[in-house]
């Protein structure tokens, strides 16, 4: 059976790539500090030594839209473009193409149908910076075949919190079950606290540093308890009006397990506060 | 109303640099072009014709009028988008990075502590 070799659940911060590249002399203050902690949370997916990435993100109105917005999608592509215009155009972010890994992409869907996870499919898919953003950060040869899986936690309604908890348990058991010596790593991204097109954008912080820091709490320690109690969807609007993204780290945990991660990082930025925690399920396994 | 109709305005002009730039200089020509032959496109053959603008809605749009796209409850990340292609550039030049962002953001300080327009349709 395939190894789960890691778990990343990362914030994805469209600016690091132009922050970080940008002459010395344009960089943000925390340019530097940034970039080393970015460096640092890579090697924890490195030393890993992953074969496949299972990649988690959302596609912001990129390839989707409301005349045909799927709640959960896998994309099952032989290989994958990435990048869009407005997104090299606002972001700066370079095109790439991933290969794909269809055999993993036909398993994981059949295994999530039966599971209880009617997924929508492409075989056509064009990846948008919620999953280039953490291969910059985690993996920038970009080297790997990847199995990209999409959520809503953007066009309401949207699924609870609970159920991204239970699709994080279902990829889990998918990804055990996988007849592979290979390693699997899962990398998923998503937002703390986040206010976009609203009044408490770009602020000094992010819109709630008390929501951010309890957050990263809960997911440090596994408490999925907590997160359910607390984590709503009203409770995430009050955080920030794009404070969703946050139900995909919540899935990230729950392909972990409700365990501890092994490496938790965070940096505040100006608009956002960022977040890097990895789990090893080999390690943590009883 | 037509919430769905004015985030496809949001969508199909961000996504396409031709739009973009006509919507910047001359937007109540590019909105009535929009309406006429762009909006209705379901597919390279297919047309729609089952949606259209109410007068607020394609005066908001023409007037840029990111307030009130945000009261209609327009999808806050198509606005935020396409409005910063729209100004970005030009505020950071006059008053360095961020300045229309933040603009933006002080112009909608009356909804601070409210519950916002819902996005959902």
């Amino acid at each position: 059976m395939a190894t789960l070799a890691a778990v990343l659940a990362t914030t994805h911060h469209p600016f690091y790539l132009k922050a970080t590249t940008a002459p010395v002399e344009e960089q943000i203050p925390q340019a530097a500090e940034w970039k080393r902690k970015v460096e640092a949370y890579r090697e924890t997916l490195t030393r890993a030594a992953p074969d496949i990435l299972v990649m988690v993100g959302a596609d912001h109105f990129h390839q989707f839209f409301l005349d045909n917005y799927p709640t959960f999608l896998i994309g099952k592509a032989p290989r994958y473009d990435a990048t869009f215009y407005n997104e090299e155009r606002e972001f700066g972010l370079p095109k790439y193409v991933l290969e794909g890994h269809e055999d993993l992409s036909r398993f994981m869907h059949q295994g999530l149908l039966d599971r209880g996870f009617d997924f929508s499919f492409s075989h056509e898919l064009k990846i948008d910076h919620s999953i280039i953003c953490p291969i910059i950060t985690t993996r920038p040869q970009a080297d790997l075949p990847v199995v990209p899986i999409y959520t809503n936690i953007f066009a309401p309604p949207l699924p609870s919190p609970r159920r991204f908890w239970d699709l994080g348990r279902a990829i889990r058991e998918v990804i055990d079950a996988y007849p592979s010596d290979q390693r699997i790593a899962a990398v998923g991204s998503g937002h703390l606290s986040l206010e976009l097109g609203g009044p408490r954008q770009f602020g000094e912080h992010g819109p709630d540093p008390e929501f951010d820091l309890q957050a990263i709490e809960w997911l440090s320690t596994g408490n999925i308890e907590a997160i359910l109690e607390n984590v709503t969807h009203e409770s995430m609007t009050k955080a920030g009006n794009a404070t969703h993204g946050f139900m995909d780290l919540i899935l990230m945990m729950g392909i972990a397990g409700p365990q501890k991660a092994a490496y938790v990082d965070s940096l505040d930025l100006y608009h956002t506060r960022e977040a890097y925690l990895t789990w090893y399920p080999e390690e943590g396994r009883a | 109303m037509s919430k769905y109709y004015v985030n496809k305005f949001l969508y199909t002009v961000d996504g396409n640099p031709n739009y973009l730039q006509r919507y910047k200089e001359d937007p109540r020509s590019f909105v009535t072009t929009w309406e006429q032959s762009i909006g209705p496109r379901l597919n390279e053959t297919e047309r729609t014709s089952v949606t259209g603008f109410t007068e607020a809605e394609r005066e908001a749009l023409i007037a840029h009028d990111y307030v009130a796209l945000f009261e209609m409850g327009a999808h806050f990340f198509l606005s935020l988008t396409i409005f910063i292609a729209l100004y970005d550039e030009d505020y950071m030049h006059r008053s360095g990075p961020l300045a229309f962002q933040r603009e933006f953001a002080a112009r909608l300080q009356h909804w601070n502590g409210k519950d916002y327009p819902s996005v959902a349709l």
